[in-house]
């Protein structure tokens, strides 16, 4: 195979394992390449081996059987030559946040070795497709996440490679710089026909993909365009309407055997059916008030049809009605000019809303809006400059600790005993609510039932795959039947179809009453509130249904607007206002 | 090896110098550990712990006082080591001393200045709190020391002949003052550029990969000595600065001589520096967080040069198994150079086979740091 024509990266029969307590078969026999000059996507859910297979693309592991190819090389032999050709960017890139932005690039520089005499147009180059050239002498650490992240792919791109690979870069980035980042991708691609192998989570991600690879549990289940994985699916996707609540109406639909799928999408329902044969009518037989239409299947549909092994059995999640009902039923949580300084930094400036019992309620925006500092006042874990607070009736300046028995909190990094097993952690938490003999007993049993933990119930919970100590954190949190459940990112780093799962339990508890309050930067998630708020630098920009949002952005004559695009046009409407002021 | 292997390039041995060089500047805990610790381990070590015994206080149980009971007793408060506090009973003085309010007895009875007189041999008893068995044998030899000095003065102000026919002449070599300080200052050098070799070293590795620059470094054509050496230079640099101002302070501020030559203590240090280094980055090599780091290179390098070395703990005076131990602490032939160098000048005898001892060490290590350190993760 001569240099020029052959593919960027070729994986030939490639297998790696790892050893250890549990040995792990990360990839298994992967025969794929990747082609020149275009976007391939590496898609698939948690443990397919998407890290795995970036890293030894990058020269940082060695397979245990088959060969890798980069640019024709061969990565066992040739490694270092090859990487003075490529780009890689590991999923939390090595910034050094005590050097400054230009002092990062020069480092990158010299390890790739820039000659002096291009590095400057090189520079101001990258500095102005980044948007970062006013901050070149500012720290890397004091830079947001966004910024973080688009420095860190400048100085990947800093010398030109032929090859970039990008392991899962927009984790964690807040819509406008995942738009940003992909801008520059894009252009890399155009102008130098450069490379790109990109792992991601986001399956809207995908779409934009020149390629699609799917691995699955190290074994590739597809590799096309992202359109061919959707075109099978045609005559499987519908969007339903009924009167009846969006959730009830998931809930019911869900019981149907013909729907593989359903999802809450604004006020509407998505239905995916096992196959094309269904009639849309039986799929809304006995649903008041029920209208169905086809709609344009997605990626995502198809990566649920391919990966959805086992229908999720409908939740019976549930937490009892509150021993006392709150005071004033129609608003749980009220907050009131709340505010919030650290120094002279106004973190949170004057947000209001209430939330409805029963209600989905979420808070929105970028990293630094805000969204985390709101939230710990809310849930009384850090005190509030001014304005007031009301949980569940109480306020939370005076009676913090009577709140905190009425509600449950999820952290973001689930707050578990790594090393402690899930019966342990349950009977800990257990008995930090308060319970003991037989209720507790009982409790921990119903949710290791309700989350299907049983058969973990011995293993560290350090071991466990991060979907299930996702669930095992919110079983710890729902322990003391909480009225209000507080979720900080509950979703953030966990597969799509963990993803679903953990949104399932949460609609079922919606369901029986439970508030529920929760930050997320997955706009797709924000479709499962019924309200919420869009936050930046410290202010609340909108607070409405994500219906209405979305509609509020609808362009005549274009696609429906997600809440992606609605998100960004409010930041820009916000940027624009601040710039006038 | 092939032609097209890439070569080494300046270029980027240059530029991870400088970010190394930065982020040690940026970074106020290097600073701590470079240049703080040191002054604040001198001053404790130059100031605070003494193994001299001084103030020593001393009961003298005089039965029947006279000249010559007076005499010895003054003989005694002169010196700098003791205290005297007198007492008529030996009853009084047992119970003081069990109260710790004395350290040591001199017992003279009732008819000794009788018997010194007649020649029939004046005994004096001698008492001493053995709790500190290491007190107690230093404060033993001073007070036998100074009775025998008073016992000479004296047969020479009689005229008398020496009541021994050879008088013991002790004469300490190369620390005539017997400080403690002279011994201690100069083998604290080597535990501060323990710290600063392998604790700081260890440290910073670690943490490149705790957060994950150590990944984006590796994917970069650097060749793994450039990285190597990149770690090496900055914080060689900054051990021999750290020596530097340990050396200057206990030259000028503990009048601790420097009886060697400056240049052979540079080379060895420079020696140990190496084997330090090379420690530290074995050590972050093999555990890839701070926390481990930390740890391990404390109990492997930090406490060994502390307890292991000599600096403190004579190591003839130490088990037969625990004196072979010592042979693998890098910091016990540095610690010989030191005071070899600072006490008694240039001992050729000494320092060579101490050199070359360390110079094997310095080779070992970097060359297990060269076979371990790889550019794969596994």
């Amino acid at each position: 195979m001569s240099e020029a024509t052959s593919p960027a990266i070729q994986f030939t029969g490639l297998s790696k394992s790892f050893a250890g307590a549990r040995p792990v078969v990360a990839l298994d026999q992967l025969t794929l390449q990747v082609g020149r000059g275009k976007v391939t996507g590496l898609i698939g859910p948690d443990g397919a081996g998407k890290t795995t297979l970036m890293r030894i693309a990058a020269g940082l592991l060695l397979p245990d059987t088959g060969d890798i190819h980069v640019l024709g090389e061969d990565m066992r032999e040739a490694s270092l030559q090859v990487q003075s050709r490529i780009g890689y960017m590991p999923q939390r890139f090595g910034l050094y946040e005590d050097l400054s932005v230009q002092e990062n690039l020069d480092l990158y520089a010299d390890l790739q070795g820039v000659p002096p005499a291009e590095r400057d147009a090189r520079h101001r180059e990258l500095m102005r497709m980044t948007g970062l050239a006013p901050f070149t002498a500012r720290l890397a650490g004091r830079l947001s996440g966004g910024m973080k992240q688009k420095l860190g792919l400048a100085c990947t791109l800093i010398s030109r490679p032929e090859v970039l690979l990008l392991d899962e870069p927009t984790v964690g980035v807040d819509p406008v710089s995942r738009r940003e980042l992909w801008a520059i991708v894009y252009r890399q691609v155009k102008e130098q026909h450069m490379s790109v192998l990109l792992s991601t989570a986001y399956l809207d991600e995908a779409e934009r993909c020149d390629d699609v690879i799917l691995l699955h549990e190290g074994k590739l289940l597809g590799q096309q365009k992202p359109a061919d994985f959707s075109a099978p699916m045609q005559g499987r996707v519908w969007a339903v309407h009924a009167a009846l609540g969006k959730r009830r109406l998931q809930q019911q639909l869900d019981l149907n055997p013909a729907v593989l799928d359903a999802l809450t999408e604004g006020r509407q329902v998505r239905v995916v059916t096992h196959d094309s044969h269904t009639p849309p009518d039986t799929l809304i037989a006995g649903l008041p008030g029920a209208h169905i239409e086809a709609v344009a299947p997605r990626f995502e549909d198809a990566f649920i049809a391919r990966l959805q092994q086992h229908k999720l059995t409908p939740s019976t999640l549930t937490s009892t009605p509150p021993q006392s009902p709150s005071s004033d039923d129609n608003a749980v949580i009220q907050a009131s000019e709340l505010s919030r300084y650290f120094g002279d930094f106004i973190a949170v400036n004057k947000v209001s809303f209430d939330v409805k019992r029963g209600e989905i309620f979420g808070l929105l925006g970028a990293n630094g809006a805000g969204k985390s500092t709101t939230f710990r006042m809310l849930c009384g874990l850090l005190p509030v400059s001014s304005g007031s607070v009301r949980v569940a009736g109480v306020d939370l300046r005076s009676a913090a600790s009577q709140a905190r028995a009425r509600i449950g909190y999820m952290a973001q990094r689930f707050s578990l005993y790594g090393n402690l097993s899930v019966q342990e952690n349950l009977n800990f938490f257990a008995s930090a609510y308060g319970l003991s003999g037989k209720v507790k007993r009982e409790r921990i049993r119903a949710s290791m039932d309700d989350f299907e933990l049983t058969p973990f119930a011995g293993s560290a919970a350090l071991t466990l795959p991060l979907g299930f100590k996702q669930r095992l954190a919110l079983a710890a949190a729902l322990m003391h039947r909480p009225e209000i459940l507080f979720l900080d990112e509950p979703t953030s780093g966990v597969d799509p179809l963990a993803r679903r799962e953990f949104w399932w339990h949460i609609n079922a508890l919606a369901e029986s009453g439970v508030t529920v309050l929760v930050t997320t930067h997955f706009m797709d998630e924000a479709n499962y509130c019924d309200r919420l708020v869009i936050m930046a630098d410290g202010e609340v920009l909108a607070e409405d249904s994500p219906e209405q949002l979305r509609a509020r952005f609808h362009k005549t004559g274009e696609e429906e607007a997600s809440m992606e695009d609605a998100f960004i046009a409010l930041i820009e409407q916000h940027q624009q206002r601040e710039a006038a002021a | 090896m092939s032609a097209t292997k890439a070569q080494l390039s300046h270029r980027r041995l240059i530029g991870m110098v400088r970010k190394e060089s930065l982020q040690i500047l940026r970074d106020p805990s290097s600073i701590a550990i470079a240049f703080i610790l040191p002054v604040v381990m001198l001053l404790l070590f130059g100031y605070g712990v003494s193994l001299d015994a001084k103030d020593v206080r001393i009961g003298f149980v005089i039965e029947t006082p006279d000249s010559v009971t007076s005499d010895i007793r003054a003989a005694f408060a002169q010196s700098d080591y003791f205290v005297p506090v007198t007492f008529h009973t030996i009853q009084k003085a047992e119970q003081a001393m069990r109260q710790r309010e004395i350290d040591g007895i001199v017992w003279m009875q009732s008819d000794f200045s009788h018997r010194l007189h007649n020649g029939s041999g004046a005994p004096i008893g001698v008492i001493v709190n053995g709790v500190d068995a290491n007190q107690a044998r230093i404060t033993e030899g001073y007070i036998l020391g100074a009775w025998q000095t008073w016992l000479t003065h004296y047969s020479e102000r009689r005229g008398l002949p020496q009541a021994f026919p050879i008088a013991l002449e002790q004469r300490v070599w190369f620390n005539p003052a017997v400080r403690s300080r002279d011994f201690l200052v100069p083998g604290l050098v080597a535990v501060i550029m323990t710290l600063i070799g392998a604790l700081l070293t260890a440290l910073v590795v670690a943490r490149e990969w705790e957060r994950g620059t150590m990944e984006a470094l590796l994917v970069t054509p650097i060749h793994i000595r450039e990285l190597l050496m990149g770690k090496l230079i900055p914080y060689f640099i900054l051990g021999m600065g750290g020596m530097l101002l340990t050396v200057a302070m206990a030259v000028w501020q503990f009048d601790v001589p420097l009886r060697g030559s400056f240049l052979v203590l540079l080379a060895a240090s420079a020696l140990f520096m190496l084997v330090a280094l090379a420690m530290g980055l074995l050590i972050s090599i093999v555990a890839k967080n701070q926390f481990v780091a930390g740890q391990v290179a404390i109990i492997v390098t930090f406490l060994p040069a502390f307890i292991l070395s000599g600096f403190i703990f004579d190591i003839n005076s130490m088990p037969t198994a625990i004196q072979w131990l010592t042979h693998l602490i890098p910091a016990r032939y540095f610690v010989a150079i030191l005071q070899t160098v600072f006490l008694a000048g240039n001992v050729w005898a000494v320092i060579l086979p101490n050199a070359a001892a360390l110079a094997l060490m310095a080779f070992i290590f970097l060359m297990l740091v060269r076979r371990k350190a790889g550019k794969r993760l596994e």
